[in-house]
């Protein structure tokens, strides 16, 4: 009944095998206490990070902590409970109260467990753990934050203070069992350089920018020296931002915001949302709302990078999925809770935090690259904004209403020119998604959402 | 239900209690763990002790959906060596792993001479949240009725609400601090969070609300804030957005009703003033002590000592007892919010700004209640002085980037000023302007403070804390307003 049961067995480490075994007992035990049905889920790993500024050590940190979540589902009714304390006699008594806190909860026919769909891709497959990330001491993880923020200040004299540069890891176990015979676990790494610097402006003010590299394996990681001279780009660029007046206006997004976008979207096509109402996609399944160029997809399956993974928050399989093609809109990403709700199959996209219930979430969210490149699209604008960056978060997902403050660099006949801040972009995702006019081949993932550089053919632009 | 053993009150003593009795941490556990901390050499240790309980109900569909909670608990262990940092913790509060994680974050440090033993002396804390008893000893029936109540109020506030979600998330912290200065402080922290969300539907014109509240009380919140009130704000909200026209798009006038506005504060000013930032030269408030960063009407008040309130804590996460600070009087800047490393950086006394999200984390400078002074105008003579503006009632939270300044803050109710008077309501919209200029461009303060009801949570760097923030009416002479129509 364990789907991939003996396949994992041998890849197991000491480690995952001993919370497999807590984790079984604790199902097991659930269900002796009166349980219908109930799952565990045990999330265990290890930190360990450097910070230096000015070429000083300002942080060391170092902790490994792990955390228990047993869901139960009784008559219908279900609960939820958390604890770090995996001692028998603290485990017991855990799960007496668990299941007592169900008698709070109203029966909700379409709670509970899947009942199909279950199964793990081998994780060693999925290339999610680096065995040599660990090989790592505090002397080294300093060398290369200090040359991350060296690089920096070497690459422009402008560059005058740093709010620190970093080296980080963590690793992490992921085990989750239930009492339909799942049991799966998985191992994890990732790993970061990361700094932030200042450049002096007039009026007291500073113009700030960042840079990082980050990846499940520590050789994949850019070079600090990389990182750090990017940085001092981005900030010495924004040297002399104003204001500028208020119209709409041709607007290129640059990766590190379309992945914004790219993450509305696949909120907006969240399977809570739909039950609820409460998103500006309802009723829009299967329409051609989108520029042709939309294609966005939810990919677990990519062997090493940020958000993959062998099974979902429920237990289910890991699958692509396509979320629009070529600007229609396919489908809305469901676990199963949602799917029963709206007469649907789960997509496998739940995501799980020890101390909650499954919830819809992304792994690898994509919008896959397109003809041209960054230097076309910014050269297709005679007068516009290209987007660097967002500020808070006014979404409004049920309406479609998109508004944030934002800074950039204005696009004049087709160069960028000024930097541009203290402005706000608003518009409406519908019209935004209709307004995609280029989508360029840039992809780069460093992070588990990513979009490449693009093009919308207006938006408002609130300045002076 | 729970059958943990129950505590005898709830209080700085009872939180000492818990430590000593359940794991055995006493004076001389205490001594010895701060020993190892500074074994290597090293300036300053600390150690903090969280026992956490969380509990809560959401509801959905006039049915309980999911109860959940759970209890962690844990040691962080920080040792500094000049302005470095060594931070280690555990959730296993066995000697043993106290030890490691002591000798962890001793780490930091190279040096072999040891400081010798600590010995810490217990300090007297205030006692700002004195409760009778926490929501969270109290049966679940009487707060299923809260929530019933709550959920019938808003669909019968409007035909058009089809659908109320109503959470009810409830906290007991016990926290312990002990430092290598010889302090010994503890505390009793409830929290109780009460939200209502709506969503009104007519036709195919769809629009959410949330409203909400809390602080650091029991079941006592309902006497003050009955749940049919906040139901009915939430539906009240949802309703009137449906009726929201375009909102302006451009710099305009805008005027920021009492209470919830603080926002404002917190991200114009108070971010940018937390000394961390300063310290580092990378705030634009760094080397202004002294100089005009807002309108002489402004006077912003960052107090930790407001009875109740989210924001309020009776100490610090280094120990050190909370405070009102005045940060800005009469326009003028007065000081930062300190953490401990920055108050020895400046010279100053620690001002009770060092705050963590939990053991695991490290300390920094954070806010508590962050206000604005009242003053002598009358809400209605603001509201008729402005011909064409904005009048934004409430808020759903905000960003700053504090190097340069710039802010953001989203309005979830706001109105057209038309000719002196409050027309008709538009969409949700933003708010972009820049701290120092912002605050300059306040012209009139109205007599009316409220202090927001308990829901906001701030973060910084990874970490959120419960913050609480109050206002008067203000006029702000000139914003930019992220709307769509110019």
């Amino acid at each position: 009944m364990m789907a991939g049961g003996s396949a994992l067995g041998s890849a197991l480490g000491a480690q995952d095998a001993e919370l497999l075994t807590v984790a079984e007992d604790v199902c097991r035990r659930a269900r002796k206490a009166g349980a219908d049905d109930a799952d565990v889920l045990i999330g265990a790993g290890t930190e360990f990070s450097v910070t230096v500024r000015k070429q000083e050590v300002e942080n060391i940190v170092e902790a490994s902590s792990r955390a228990l979540g047993l869901r139960v589902i009784k008559d219908g009714r279900v609960a939820v409970s958390y604890s770090s304390d995996f001692t028998p006699d603290a485990l017991a008594r855990f799960v007496e109260e668990a299941v007592e806190r169900a008698e709070i909860s109203d029966v909700d026919e379409a709670a509970g467990l899947p009942d199909e769909g279950y199964g793990q891709v081998d994780p060693a497959s999925l290339d999610l753990f680096d065995p040599d990330i660990e090989d790592m001491d505090g002397d080294r993880a300093i060398d290369l934050a200090r040359r991350c923020e060296q690089a920096a200040f070497d690459h422009d004299p402008r560059i005058t203070n740093s709010g620190g540069a970093s080296y980080g890891y963590n690793t992490g176990s992921r085990v989750l069992v239930n009492t339909r015979g799942f049991a799966g676990a998985s191992r994890g790494s990732g790993c970061s350089i990361s700094v932030e610097v200042m450049a002096d402006d007039a009026e007291g003010k500073k113009r700030n920018d960042y840079w990082y590299t980050a990846d499940r394996f520590f050789r994949n990681l850019e070079s600090p020296e990389e990182v750090g001279r990017k940085a001092a780009e981005r900030a010495v660029r924004k040297i002399g931002a104003g204001k500028v007046p208020t119209r709409e206006v041709p607007v290129v997004w640059d990766p590190m915001v379309s992945r914004t976008l790219v993450g509305l979207l696949a909120r907006a096509a969240s399977g809570e949302l739909l039950y609820r109402r409460s998103t500006f996609l309802l009723d829009l399944e299967g329409q051609p709302i989108a520029s042709r160029l939309l294609n966005i997809v939810d990919d677990p399956l990519m062997p090493g990078k940020l958000g993959s993974r062998s099974f979902d928050g429920e237990g289910l399989i890991s699958v692509r999925n396509e979320l629009f093609r070529e600007g229609t809109f396919v489908r809305f990403l469901l676990d199963t809770y949602t799917a029963r709700k709206t007469d649907r199959r789960s997509t496998h996209s739940a995501v799980r935090g020890v101390g909650g219930t499954p919830s819809v979430g992304t792994s690898n969210l994509i919008m896959l690259p397109g003809p041209s490149t960054p230097e076309e699209i910014i050269a297709s604008v005679d007068d516009g904004l290209y987007l660097t960056e967002l500020l808070g978060f006014g979404d409004n997902i049920t309406t479609g209403d998109f508004s944030r403050g934002a800074g950039g660099l204005w696009i004049e006949h087709g160069k960028l020119t000024y930097p541009v801040t203290e402005i706000n972009v608003s518009g409406n995702l519908k019209d935004m998604m209709r307004d995609l006019e280029m989508v360029g081949n840039d992809l780069d993932f460093r992070s588990a959402t990513v979009a490449p550089t693009l093009k919308m053919a207006k938006l408002m632009i609130s300045g002076l | 239900m729970a059958k943990q053993p129950q505590l005898q009150d709830y209080s700085a003593a009872a939180a000492r209690a818990l430590f000593r009795t359940r794991y055995g941490i006493d004076e001389r556990a205490l001594s010895e763990l701060l020993d190892v901390a500074l074994s290597r050499g090293g300036d300053y240790a600390d150690l903090y002790f969280e026992h956490r309980q969380t509990s809560s109900i959401s509801f959905e569909e006039s049915k309980v959906k999911t109860a959940s909670g759970g209890i962690t608990q844990g040691l962080g262990v920080r040792v500094l060596a000049g302005d470095s940092t060594g931070y280690a913790y555990t959730e296993n509060l066995s000697m043993e792993s106290m030890r490691q994680a002591a000798a962890t974050a001793a780490k930091i440090c190279d040096r072999r001479d040891r400081v010798g033993p600590v010995n810490v002396a217990e300090a007297a804390t205030p006692d700002r949240y004195h409760i009778d008893k926490p929501s969270i000893e109290i049966p679940s029936a009487e707060k299923l009725s809260i929530i019933h109540r709550a959920d019938e109020a808003a669909r019968a506030y409007d035909p058009s609400i089809t659908r109320v979600n109503v959470s009810f998330v409830e906290e007991v912290k016990h926290v312990l601090v002990a430092t290598s200065d010889g302090r010994l402080s503890a505390d009793f922290q409830p929290m109780l969070r009460f939200n209502v969300q709506c969503l009104s539907e007519v036709g195919s014109s769809r629009q959410t609300a949330v409203d909400g509240g809390g602080g650091r009380l029991g079941m006592e919140y309902f006497v003050e804030h009955p749940p049919e009130a906040v139901a009915r704000e939430a539906a009240r909200q949802a309703v009137t957005l449906q009726k929201g026209v375009e909102a302006p798009a451009g710099y305009i006038p805008v005027v920021l009703g009492a209470g919830e506005s603080g926002i404002l504060l917190h991200e114009a000013v108070g971010h940018g003033l937390e000394a961390d930032f300063n310290r580092k030269k990378t705030s634009n408030y760094s080397d202004r002590i002294g100089q005009p960063v807002a309108s002489e009407l402004c006077t912003v008040i960052d107090d930790g000592t407001i009875d109740h309130s989210r924001g309020t804590i009776n100490v610090d996460d280094e120990g050190n007892v909370a405070k009102k600070n005045v940060l800005i009087a009469d326009g003028v800047l007065q000081g930062y919010l300190q953490d401990r490393i920055s108050a020895r950086h400046f010279g100053v006394a620690p001002s009770g700004n060092g705050r963590r999200e939990s053991f695991r984390n490290y300390p920094m400078p954070r806010m508590t209640n962050t206000y604005m002074l009242p003053g002598e105008s009358t809400p209605d003579d603001i509201v008729r002085s402005v011909k064409k503006g904005l009048y934004a009632k409430a808020f759903s939270g905000g960003q700053v980037n504090i190097s340069n300044g710039d802010f953001v803050f989203s309005v979830t109710e706001g109105y057209l000023i038309e000719d002196g008077q409050v027309t008709h309501p538009v969409k949700n919209v933003n708010i972009i302007g820049n701290g120092p200029d912002t605050l300059s461009k306040v012209t009139m303060v109205a007599n009316d403070f409220k202090l927001s009801d308990g829901r906001w949570t701030c973060g910084k760097d990874g970490q959120s804390v419960p913050v609480g923030v109050g206002m008067p009416t203000v006029l702000v002479s000139g914003i930019t307003v992220g709307g769509t129509k110019q």
